[in-house]
């Protein structure tokens, strides 16, 4: 299938390099639809390996990249469920997105996230799993998992440990604070700033540039510099789901979902 | 000591050009949120525009309950 148009998401071969488009209303919140269509893409992203060289994720939605896991949804679910069944079917969710996770963390191809505006919790984490980072000035970037008593469950920590001092990586968390592009390329997470509206056409040029080169030897110097964590993401998971049992979890995804606080992305 | 007036007058003719209405509409007083009806996403994002034309970092939980001009002039302020 080389391309796909999904509810949430597309994909398609354009110049040696994978498209994946996010495309899902209001800001590409993480839900089931937009988990079933990305285990769909990961499923076929092997068949690319002979005619592509590089994955160039991004969004189209204006809002931003991605505002991360669709709490509206998880919260409704787990209203619906017994406690111990919606443990499991957090759980369930929580596997089920690792492993599409990664899976585009070990891919052969190149990876790249092109990101601007939104690119919260959730979206940060999958932009994490790409190997360059290039953002549009005006991307803004956050972990708030903590405000719901939670902490980032699709491998952010893990991948931010891979990448980052910890120092960095404890201001992320514990403040809940957002940073700039700038700020991030400093700290080594972005690797290219870009001006507004200019992410996309920048990562095709990246993904050209990689093109150049032999394909057995990008693939060997990305499985050396970039192991995956997998035991530390295991271990994330059981955290998460040891927090999730916890009361002021329903208690701080009421408060969001129900919220009409004119800043309820504010910290 | 509260925000330069020309710190002020940046941030009013920065959030008038950016979300597209007219400056003179713009008080120090206002309520941001109101007058320029934004969200808290579209917030950040001017925090981010501020935070490049300024050439600071001002973190978000700065501006917790900051709703007004003039006391998003003074965080900013405190950080030039």
């Amino acid at each position: 299938m080389e391309s796909f148009h999904g509810e949430a998401l597309s994909w398609e071969l354009r110049d040696g390099a994978v498209e994946l488009a996010l495309h899902r209303e209001p800001c590409n919140e993480i839900g089931s639809l937009t988990l079933d269509e990305l285990e769909k893409f990961v499923t076929i992203l092997k068949n690319f390996e002979q005619q592509a060289h590089a994955l160039i994720i991004y969004s189209e939605l204006k809002a931003g990249f991605c505002a991360g896991a669709d709490l509206r949804e998880l919260y409704r679910r787990s209203q619906e469920l017994q406690q111990r069944q919606a443990a499991r079917g957090v759980r369930h969710y929580l596997e089920r997105i690792h492993r599409v996770l990664n899976t585009i963390d070990a891919s052969p191809l190149t990876t790249i996230a092109a990101v601007h505006g939104v690119t919260f919790g959730g979206g940060f984490e999958l932009a994490l799993v790409c190997d360059l980072m290039i953002a549009d000035k005006m991307a803004r970037f956050c972990f708030p998992e903590l405000r719901l008593g939670l902490i980032p469950g699709f491998g952010g920590i893990p991948r931010l440990k891979r990448d980052l001092g910890n120092a960095v990586v404890r201001d992320l968390l514990l403040t809940g604070r957002s940073f700039n592009a700038t700020r991030l390329q400093q700290v080594g997470l972005v690797s290219q700033v870009v001006g507004e509206g200019e992410s996309l056409r920048v990562a095709r040029a990246t993904a050209a540039q990689l093109g150049k080169f032999d394909r057995r030897t990008a693939i060997a110097a990305k499985k050396f510099i970039k192991p995956i964590p997998y035991e530390e993401l295991q271990r994330e998971i059981n955290v998460f789901c040891e927090l999730f049992a916890e009361p002021a979890v329903e208690a701080g995804l009421r408060k969001f979902v129900e919220s009409e606080d004119a800043q309820p992305y504010l910290p | 000591m509260g925000p330069s007036k020309q710190t002020l007058e940046e941030i009013l003719s920065l959030a008038a050009t950016h979300f597209k209405v007219p400056r003179e509409k713009l008080t120090p007083d206002d309520d941001f949120f109101k007058t320029l009806g934004i969200d808290s996403l579209q917030a950040l994002d001017l925090l981010t525009r501020l935070e490049h034309h300024f050439r600071i970092e001002l973190p978000d939980y700065e501006l917790q309950g900051v709703s007004d001009f003039r006391t998003l002039a003074d965080r900013i302020q405190a950080r030039l």
